[in-house]
Formats: structure tokens, sequence, C-alpha cells
């Protein structure tokens, strides 16, 4: 049995906004009955603001795709075609406290039927079964594109073909287009890492201080204050960052070892330098 | 809240005989059978026992052809590595489309080592074309594995035929009975059935006991290779609580037989007859007749089966489904698929599954659970009858 939500299970149980808008501004349609699962959006448009009043929708589909479709509806109520068209299919899941992994795909269909929906109001004929100009079907038995596939891996930074399956399903039917998958996903990853690569180089000694200073303030801090402890800034000598502990810190039992580790990650990802050392020195 | 369990083709209940039989030898008579103490030999006698009262069961000739193993996947694995390893200039097999993971998981691998596999179709009812087996068997066909009847839709092949052809054209024969022990009344002595894997969970004994029955004579290589255990053909020390219970469980199968022909049959047929008219657009998979009389596979149209066994489950009922959002892969059944049902049907397919303790009132909460369950999801439905459809179908 899959591990859902309270939420999920909730909104599968009381779906939002079930049925169908008449004459609807924008219809969104995706998936169909030979995949298993097929959802319909209508909504209802304010014309001049473009403010969304009213969204319905039908779903054939399992549990987690009955309550995706409820939550989308419920996201996008009040919400104008410009702030509804940012939402994507991870925060569809996260809105409901997640899915399981091999369901995402249910939350995907959620983004792409808002994504038709809008393309229909804004005179966008859907693409039916025509593949949309510059792209390419990848999966036949899914009828998946490689754009979306991408857009897919690169918005859930997915690394295995498995997970692009749980998300798309390409390469759940016959599996034959799995190398392709494979190769689309190197070149995300290769894509990705030139990118990182584009990032400042190094910083100057300067603008480290500065960084491990704001840091230090604004993301350490807080967290050691919540349990009535706190941080002070004693040294930086070279790549070794001194610091002294107060408060309840000192005393705590997973003081030590661990809050050093902690604050060492934090710095690392903040100065984007291996090499920094969080010390600890005695009071 | 009281389940009702209409899933037992899945797994059953231990029956509460079982579990008393099997209950001292957990921390009473634990010796190990292989002992040379009498602590250790009183469990080879009980285990003697089991293999006496399953022989019994199965029809067998001699209690020496049984052979326990730790389930129904390792007695089908160690049957089809068992006789390939046996013959191994031969490289043929036939199975069929429909076969459990077991046996069709293991042929795909088997056809990755060399081995060339021929999967035989089945007509929309689930049946085969026996002429079609006929014309695949050649020479160079080392074993024939069919199943005795299918898990998910109950349909039971016509096997003591299939075994006859096989036997003709000079091949060897196994049957993956797993659904049939218990509900089907087997005399091996009389069949030509070379080989047959059981396994214990399917009729009231315990997980992690399973049996592989080879005919006296029958060319067998270990699959499982140690010590001395089952005559040398299974190495491992015995389950000795599970082959205990799963004797006692065969030997209560052969009590209720009849009850498993006549009032588990009746109340299946119930739940059917009502669902069917009570529920519209529902259908029944598989040939009616030559079928298990404890199960029913039904297609609900327009809706999916996960969702309507989310609500049932709701209810307290438990059952399962061929659609592709249960069976973690993305595809639905390949059952249903080789039997060419439309998607439209598979996806909402549901397979209840009774057992004898099924009673006529649970069978009656499941017929008015249905129907508004039914009625709710079509509701949400685009392609329910009340809906404008889809553009995009």
């Amino acid at each position: 049995m899959w591990d859902y939500s309270e939420k999920v299970m909730d909104h599968f149980h009381n779906p939002r906004n079930v049925g169908e808008i008449e004459n609807p501004d924008a219809i969104g349609e995706i998936g169909n009955i030979v995949c298993g699962d097929a959802l319909k959006l209508t909504l209802r448009i304010d014309r001049s603001t473009e403010k969304i009043l009213d969204a319905r929708f039908q779903t054939f589909g399992c549990g987690s795709a009955i309550a995706s479709s409820s939550a989308l509806t419920e996201m996008i109520k009040g919400k104008t075609l410009e702030e509804a068209s940012k939402i994507t299919n991870k925060e569809i899941a996260d809105y409901l406290d997640g899915l399981p992994e091999e369901k995402m795909h249910c939350s995907v269909m959620g983004m792409e039927a808002l994504e038709a929906a809008i393309n229909s109001y804004r005179g966008i004929k859907a693409p039916a079964r025509e593949v949309p100009e510059g792209e390419k079907i990848v999966c036949h038995c899914f009828g998946v594109t490689d754009k979306k596939i991408t857009q897919v891996i690169e918005m859930n930074s997915l690394t295995t073909v498995e997970q692009v399956t749980n998300y798309t399903k390409a390469g759940g039917g016959c599996g034959q287009c799995r190398p392709q998958i494979e190769a689309i996903l190197a070149e995300v990853s290769k894509k990705g890492k030139e990118k990182k690569g584009a990032l400042p180089k190094k910083m100057t000694t300067l603008e480290k201080i500065k960084v491990i200073q704001e840091t230090l303030e604004k993301e350490i801090r807080p967290y050691l204050r919540a349990d009535g402890g706190d941080i002070e800034l004693v040294d930086i000598d070279g790549n070794n960052v001194y610091i002294k502990l107060s408060g309840t810190c000192q005393s705590c039992p997973s003081m030590g070892f661990t809050i050093e580790t902690f604050i060492t990650q934090k710095l690392r990802q903040a100065v984007n330098d291996e090499e920094i050392e969080a010390k600890r020195v005695p009071e | 809240m009281k389940t009702i369990y209409l899933d037992n083709n899945a797994t059953t209940r231990v029956a509460p005989e079982v579990f008393e039989e099997m209950r001292p030898y957990f921390d009473e008579f634990y010796g190990n059978p292989s002992s040379m103490h009498s602590f250790g030999g009183m469990t080879a006698r009980k285990i003697a026992e089991a293999r006496m009262r399953i022989a019994d069961l199965l029809g067998a000739g001699s209690p020496s052809e049984i052979v326990f193993t730790s389930c129904g996947t390792e007695s089908d694995n160690a049957a089809l590595f068992g006789i390939l390893r046996s013959y191994p200039s031969k490289r043929h097999i036939i199975t069929t489309k429909v076969e459990h993971p077991a046996v069709l998981n293991t042929c795909r691998y088997l056809m990755r080592e060399g081995y060339r596999v021929t999967f035989l179709s089945v007509d929309q009812s689930g049946q085969l074309d026996l002429e079609e087996l006929r014309e695949a068997i050649t020479p160079d066909t080392c074993l024939v594995s069919i199943m005795y009847a299918n898990n998910e839709t109950g349909v039971i092949f016509p096997i003591n035929e299939i075994a006859a052809i096989v036997k003709e054209k000079g091949a060897i024969f196994h049957t993956d009975a797993v659904q049939a022990v218990g509900k089907i009344s087997l005399n091996l002595k009389e069949s030509p059935i070379d080989i047959l894997s059981l396994s214990g969970h399917k009729l009231h004994a315990s997980k992690g006991v399973g049996v592989l029955y080879l005919r006296e004579g029958t060319k067998f290589t270990p699959f499982l290779i140690g010590g001395h255990q089952e005559n040398g053909r299974r190495g491992g020390t015995e389950n000795v609580a599970s082959i205990i219970g799963l004797g006692k469980a065969c030997e209560l199968a052969g009590l209720h037989y009849d009850e498993e022909q006549t009032r588990v049959r009746t109340l299946r047929d119930r739940l059917e007859t009502s669902i069917l008219e009570k529920v519209p657009n529902t259908l029944v998979n598989g040939d009616r007749v030559h079928r298990l009389p404890n199960t029913t596979n039904i297609s609900f149209e327009f809706i999916e089966g996960e969702a309507i066994l989310l609500l049932l489950s709701d209810r307290g009922i438990a059952a399962s489904s061929g659609s592709a959002c249960t069976s973690g892969s993305l595809e639905p059944s390949h059952v249903l698929r080789a039997m060419q049902i439309p998607f439209t049907h598979t996806h909402g397919s549901i397979r209840f599954s009774l057992s004898r303790y099924t009673t006529q009132e649970e069978i009656d909460t499941v017929i008015n659970e249905l129907l508004p369950i039914i009625d709710r999801l079509r509701a949400i439905s685009p392609f329910g009858p009340k809906s404008k459809g889809i553009g995009i179908r």
C-alpha cells in the first residue's frame, strides 16, 4: 500500500472543486484513458484582471491523481494567470505534504493541465496529438517529449532514469527509450556543471570574511538562539574559522563535534570553498 | 472495524487448526530433523507425516515425490533451472504470457542466458490455443511451464490435456499450481504432469513454505545446493513448523474441498451477479465457466482501480486491482493486456477472491457498499457517463 500523507488522503476523500464550469474561459485537458490517468481542468477568469475566479476539475486516476487535481484547484483560485503559471509540480506535491516518488507524475499532470488551460485562454491551441515545434517524442508508450523530460529533470533535480519514469512515466512502458533518457540526464547534468563553473571564481579574503560573518549572523545564530545558545566569531586565520559557543550550547550534549561539522558545512557552502574549517575555542 | 477479506489469492489467513499444529514446533520441539537424537528425530517423523498429507491431497504416487521449498517462487525457479540444467543440450522453453512473475521473469532471465522462449498467447477469455502449443514444441524444447489457474482472473487451463500434448512430443511439463491446490481436485498419479509448484500461504498455511512435486524418475538438478535434506534435492534446514502446518492445511483442504465447490462458489456468484446487475458499465474478465470457484475479476468502466481499492479499504474491505497504479509499474496487468481487454477496462479492474471463511453477510455488505463508491468516482471522472468527456481521448 502507498504511504500517502494525511493531506493526500483528505483531498482524495473530500476533493475540492469537482466538476465542470459551464462555458468556461479556459479548458486544460491532459492525459488519456489509455495511460491510466487524465485530468480536465476548467477555469472561470476575470477578463480585466486575469484573475482565476473559479476552478473545477474532473480526474480519471488513482488516489494521488485525484488529490493532486484537487490541490491544484485550491492553489490557483484567486491567483492571476501570471501567478498561477509559475506553479511547479513540486509545489503541488509540497502542498499535499509530499507524494510517493512513484506518484510524482500525478503532480506533473496537474502542472500540465494548468499549462494547457492557460494556453487555451491565451488562444494558443493545445498541441493535441501533434508534437510541438522543436520537440521530439522520446517515450512513444506514453508520448513524452524531450522538452518535457528536460524540464522535469531540471525542476526536480532528478539524477536517475527511474526517477524520470516516476515523474513523467517516460520509460515505464516497453523501456526502449531508457538509453535516450540516460542521454538527456547526462546532457542536463553537463549543462548544470557548466553553469556552476561559470559562477564567481575564488573570493578574495575580504569577500570571504564578509560572507562568513553574514552566514554566522543570519543562518547559524538564529538556529542556536532557538535553543538558548549563541555564537561569536573570534578570528579567521587562513581557512580556519575560530568560533566561541556560549549559553546552553556550552552544556548541550550534542554540542562539540556535531555543531562544528554543521557550521563547517554551512560555511563551505556559503563561500564555495571545501577547505574551510570551523574550530571551537574554549571559553 | 472488522476486515472483510476478499484478497485470498494474494494470501490467506492461517487456519486456527494449522496454527495450533505448528505452535509446539517453535519453542518446545525445536529439534533439527537431521540430528542423531530422538529429540530431533521426533520432528523428522512429523515432517514425514506432513509429506504424506500433502501427497494425499495431490494424489501423488509416493510421499517421496514431495520436496519442501521456501515459497511458490522458489518452487518455480527450482523447477525451471532444475530441469534445464539436467538437459543442457536443449535450449527451448515454452510458457504463456499470463504466468506469474515467478515464471515469467525467470523465463526472461533465461532468454538473456541464451535460451529461446515461446510465450503462448491467450484469447479474450484468457484461454490458450492448444494447436499453437502443439506447433510450438520442437525436438529442442526442453520444458513447457504453464500455470494451472490464473491468479488474476481465476481462469483454469485444461492442464491434463496440455500435459498430455507435451509428453507426447517428448518434453517435460511443469505447472505452477499455486492458485489451484486446495481449490481444484488433483490426482497426479493419473496425470501426465511431471513437476508442480505450490505455495503454503495460499491455502491457509503460513508464509515461507512451498512444495515442488517431482514425479518419480524425473531428472532434476538441485537449485539450492547444500546438505542432504529432501533427499539431496533441496539443501537447507527444514522450516519445521511451517511444513507441519502445511501438512495440516492440506488435510483441511481435502476436508473442505466440497465446500469450496459449493458454498464458496455460490457466494462468489452472488457477489458477481449482484454487482453486474446493480452497477452499470461493468463486466467480468475471463472465462466464467473454467474458473476457480473463489475468484472474480470485474472491470468498472471510466474509473481507476486504486481509487476504488482505497475507498473499499476505508470500509474495511480488502480486494486487489490490475490497474497500473497498484502494480507499482506504470502499465496495467500483463494478464488483462494479454487477453486484449481494452485499456478502458483494465485500469478499473478489481479482483475479489474469497475463501472458506467468507460469509454471506460479508458478501452482502460488499454489494451494498460498492455501488456508492463506483458512483462517487464516476462523478469525478471526465469519462463518467454524465461527463462531457475529454477531447484528447
